[in-house]
């Protein structure tokens, strides 16, 4: 384990060397002079001197090498510098927007337990009939419909032709069950195999035909013995799968109009703000590389069988 | 990841693209619509020669008609000829970018497995960073720093790509150059390229191509979203993510503005994605090898 946790911990460094050196790279190679876009983001006229002197309080006039070190150095304070147009830091926009995501992400995570958990225990327990074929068919469309444009559909049908369900904005109840449709139903197609999978998979184990012997109702066996075993690796694929998770709330936060961290991205670049998309990209990076690590170290604490050594009877 | 890669490991007999196609009828119908939408991509601008840029405020909006097969859009440009054409956009960026993937990985993913030690170790360490950011992120970071398009976009889609295809040539060349018949063709004295060429390529055809047409459909639902978050394509060209953000104010007004881009990008992806689940089927190759949950669909 020591090992793991060791060979693990260098990679991390490596990925985080890379995310930063690649994040560095890009905005050196931008195209704008940061200088003068947060000078002209003030009123004043802009002097000869002010942009030199800023240039100078930055540390522009220093060789690449150097900035890069005095970046890293400001990165490991927590101090992402400040956005060019609303003067805040950086660190304290993405604070005030995390939590809106966070809200649309558990909604989406909500429809697809409520969709993929009830879809692939049927789909498990009725192989090759009617409720498996459904469930393919239903995956199979998930994984290839656009999320946009399931959230332009469900748009149009409900807040629309129905109009029984808010088109945009964040606030009430209402407001959040389009968002988390949107964002859960890609993700249930997805789930409900991984779960029909796994059922399937600890449904042919040895202690399910004893737990079926000891006269277990069947509905017992299947969502309580044979779940847990099942889960495991949905769990696992859930915690690895972040990095589209935020990918689809950017999309779904643009689609509604959602005040989160994927509209304060998106605007970010169609407004030049550096500091906020350098923020958003180093943000997000490292919540998809530390929940990979986290989902790696813990996968063998889940399974009692995984911690077991092979042949040792629990 | 032995079990899992025996499925594919066949010491001789090349890939044939009738083999894999005869006993599966998903790869078929996959195929048959791939090659229609392609088909009308590329000759429906020569039956019907709508300018897919040729604003006409005064045919906006108008409903099906001989000259205007799928009506016309809010500014009034033919909507099938817009179509046709972001097809062309949208499977050209794919295709292209496949063909860059593909052109880094397989190299890099041969060089690895055959030559191990050293320059194996680094390169992994490479794919491993690389692997660890998710396609959506890099996408945002190009198209962030250096500017909202199309080739900032496909950019990042290639940078972030190469690694399936270098992971997956290489753990096939590591399992295979230790193959009685590479040891043979050694003794022969072929050299490492005719060995490479003549006697490991083969095996790498078909696993490539299951990921590849996996890759086709992922690429697209990602040029298409961003896209239509505007940060790919920008109008008026007519890319269909782009068309959907475009028209978005007069769907209520006309729902076939909406109805149209969407199902084409949904009949592309899941042709792919049958083309790639016919092909595995018949490897009979479990998910494992092409990453997270591929197999479990």
């Amino acid at each position: 384990m020591l090992q793991i946790i060791k060979k693990r911990a260098l990679q991390l460094i490596i990925v985080l060397f890379f995310l930063s050196l690649l994040t560095f790279v890009l905005m050196k190679l931008a195209p704008g002079d940061p200088v003068l876009l947060m000078l002209e983001a003030d009123t004043f006229a802009v002097t000869q001197e002010d942009e030199d002197a800023l240039r100078k309080e930055l540390g522009f006039d220093k060789p690449v090498i150097v900035q890069y070190g005095m970046w890293l150095l400001q990165l490991l304070k927590f101090d992402l510098g400040y956005s060019y147009l609303k003067g805040k830091p950086v660190l304290e926009e993405i604070m005030y927007r995390l939590p809106a995501t966070l809200q649309l992400t558990a909604g989406g995570l909500f429809v697809m337990v409520l969709i993929a958990v009830p879809l692939g225990t049927l789909s498990a327990r009725y192989r090759g009939k009617l409720p498996d074929h459904f469930s393919r068919i239903f995956a199979l469309t998930g994984a290839s419909v656009p999320l946009f444009w399931m959230g332009l559909l469900l748009i149009y049908l409900f807040a629309y032709k129905l109009q029984w369900l808010p088109m945009m904005g964040k606030g009430t109840i209402t407001q959040m069950i389009l968002p988390s449709l949107t964002l859960g139903l890609g993700m249930a197609a997805e789930y409900s195999r991984l779960l029909r999978a796994g059922l399937l998979e600890s449904l042919s184990e040895q202690y399910i035909r004893a737990a079926r012997a000891r006269g277990i109702a069947e509905w017992r066996v299947l969502s309580l013995h044979a779940m847990r075993a099942a889960l495991l690796p949905v769990i696992t694929v859930c915690g690895m799968s972040i990095g589209s998770l935020l990918a689809g709330s950017v999309v779904t936060e643009t689609l509604f109009s959602w005040p989160g961290l994927g509209t304060m991205a998106v605007s970010a670049i169609f407004e030049r703000d550096y500091p906020i998309i350098q923020g958003f990209v180093l943000l997000t990076g490292l919540l998809v590389v530390g929940v990979n690590l986290l989902v790696d170290l813990s996968y063998g604490l889940l399974d009692p069988r995984i911690r077991k050594p092979k042949g040792e009877l629990s | 990841m032995k079990s899992a890669l025996s499925g594919l490991l066949r010491p001789y007999g090349g890939w044939s693209l009738r083999s894999s196609m005869r006993f599966n009828p998903l790869t078929a119908i996959g195929a048959s619509v791939l090659t229609l939408i392609v088909l009308l991509a590329f000759i429906g601008p020569l039956l019907l020669q709508n300018d897919p840029l040729t604003v006409n405020m005064s045919e906006r909006l108008l409903q099906p008609s001989w000259q205007y097969p799928l009506g016309t859009d809010h500014l009034g440009r033919c909507m099938f000829s817009r179509l046709a054409a972001g097809a062309r956009t949208t499977l050209g960026i794919a295709a292209l970018a496949l063909a860059a993937v593909t052109l880094i990985g397989i190299p890099i993913g041969l060089l690895s497995g055959y030559r191990r030690g050293r320059i194996d170790a680094i390169l992994m360490r490479i794919v491993d960073a690389v692997g660890a950011f998710p396609d959506f992120i890099m996408a945002i970071a190009f198209t962030g720093f250096l500017g909202p398009s199309l080739t900032n976009l496909m950019l990042s889609i290639i940078l972030v790509n190469w690694i399936g295809y270098a992971r997956v040539v290489r753990g096939i060349v590591l399992a295979e150059r230790e193959k009685e018949y590479v040891l043979a063709a050694r003794a022969a004295g072929c050299s490492s390229g005719t060995i490479i060429w003549r006697h490991l390529q083969p095996n790498i055809i078909s696993p490539v191509i299951v990921l590849a047409a996996l890759d086709i459909g992922k690429m697209i639902l990602i040029i298409a979203s961003l896209s239509y978050v505007g940060l790919g394509a920008q109008p008026p060209s007519p890319e269909w993510g782009a068309m959907l953000n475009d028209g978005r104010p007069y769907f209520q007004a006309n729902p076939s503005l909406m109805i149209y881009p969407g199902l084409a990008i949904m009949l592309v992806v899941i042709s792919c994605n049958l083309i790639s689940e016919g092909v595995r089927d018949r490897l009979d190759v479990k998910g494992t090898v092409f990453g997270k949950g591929g197999g479990a669909r």
